[in-house]
């Protein structure tokens, strides 16, 4: 049946209060902390951080809180401009990067959780095991049938367009789980990202194993548990569009019934 | 614990090579169905008020009753593909899944055939 209970882990209890040590101009943060070696449900711990002490972005402000206020406080980041996509997590309600989100823009508290519905690891860390393999799945490299020639594959400018709003995306995963049907199903349903991804390659005039890669997508649960939501493309912190990459391939599939 | 590595998982049984064809006739009848429901409400609220006798000559015409006939097979045909969807979505319990998958096209099935046996009751 549906499940309608919360699986186990899921009740949040209010958790600690930690208070920079230096005294600026200071600001609430709260921050979904769970351990798995406590035990215990996860706890919503709030900071008092020290605004003029760090820099302007979200990250700034758990980096800060790192260094300085509570070092058991688990995220991933990288490179800290918005390319990497590490530090994908739901900010005020928004998946997004927390290194592209400015902490100054947002009024009052600060509220940062874990992407949301996926398996935790440690506090705001999500697995993205399931993710990754999602994309491996569509086989994301070119294959040609034809010999490899001594120089690059070359592409009229016209089809190298056709990729644009597809390369850039940076697999952050900040699509695929704000969208409820990957959220009911994404043990079947490969999600925005991979599909967007997917596109990218069936949309490559240099690949020819088109045919190939929309036989894999034909399936009511791979692709079209797509109901045309569009939060991926709401979410989408480099702004594409995967909800009409996704509409893309399905008018790919009927234009050659 | 489930030691099945992440991408053998995802390729699972693979495609199912069905699912373009659902998509594709939800689409066309819901299309069928915008003049269809349209011209079928502005006929019932014309009728609001006649006798039992009015409306069923009414139903009895040829281009009525065919009309009809169209509305009732695409409407029936679509609810059954959009609740197909919402279940498949929404259970899974593999079992459960199967017998409301296979209630709702035997319901949908009888209830549009009776209806549409009843429109040509009338007119033939």
């Amino acid at each position: 049946m549906a499940e309608f209970t919360l699986p186990a882990n899921s009740r949040i209890s209010s958790g600690k209060r930690h208070k920079d040590p230096s005294n600026g101009r200071l600001r609430s943060v709260k921050v979904y902390r769970w351990d798995p070696d406590s035990g215990e449900n996860p706890r919503l711990d709030t900071y008092e951080v020290d605004m003029d002490a760090c820099g302007p972005m979200v990250l700034d402000v758990l980096i800060r809180i790192k260094n300085n206020i509570d070092s058991t406080l688990t995220f991933r980041r990288s490179c800290r401009e918005g390319i990497c996509g590490s530090c994908a997590m739901n900010i005020n309600g928004i998946n997004t990067l927390a290194c592209t989100q400015s902490a100054v823009e947002i009024d009052g508290d600060i509220n940062i959780y874990p992407l949301p519905h996926m398996s935790v690891i440690k506090d705001l860390v999500p697995d993205l095991n399931n993710f990754y393999a999602q994309y491996a799945s569509i086989k994301p490299w070119l294959q040609s049938d034809s010999p490899a020639p001594d120089r690059e594959r070359l592409q009229s400018e016209q089809d190298r367009s056709k990729l644009d709003g597809l390369y850039e995306c940076i697999l952050c995963a900040c699509c695929s789980t704000s969208c409820p049907s990957y959220w009911w199903n994404s043990d079947k349903y490969l999600g925005p990202a991979a599909l967007l991804q997917a596109n990218r390659w069936i949309a490559d005039s240099r690949d020819d194993s088109t045919g190939e890669r929309l036989d894999e997508l034909d399936d009511a649960f791979k692709l079209y548990r797509c109901h045309t939501i569009m939060n991926c493309t709401n979410a989408c912190p480099k702004g594409l569009n995967p909800a009409k990459a996704i509409s893309d391939i399905k008018k790919t599939i009927i234009s050659r019934k | 614990m489930n030691l099945r590595n992440p991408l053998a998982k995802v390729k699972g049984l693979g495609a199912s090579g069905e699912g373009s064809h659902h998509w594709w006739l939800q689409r066309v009848t819901a299309i069928a169905l915008v003049p269809l429901s349209l011209w079928f409400v502005f006929s019932i609220i014309n009728h609001i008020g006649n006798s039992h006798q009015e409306v069923t000559t009414w139903i009895a015409q040829p281009s009525v009753a065919l009309l009809l006939i169209l509305y009732l097979g695409f409407m029936f045909y679509h609810a059954q593909l959009g609740i197909q969807v919402v279940i498949e979505d929404y259970v899974h319990t593999e079992w459960v899944k199967v017998v409301s998958l296979l209630l709702v096209k035997g319901i949908v099935l009888v209830a549009g055939l009776a209806s549409i046996l009843s429109v040509l009751r009338l007119a033939l």
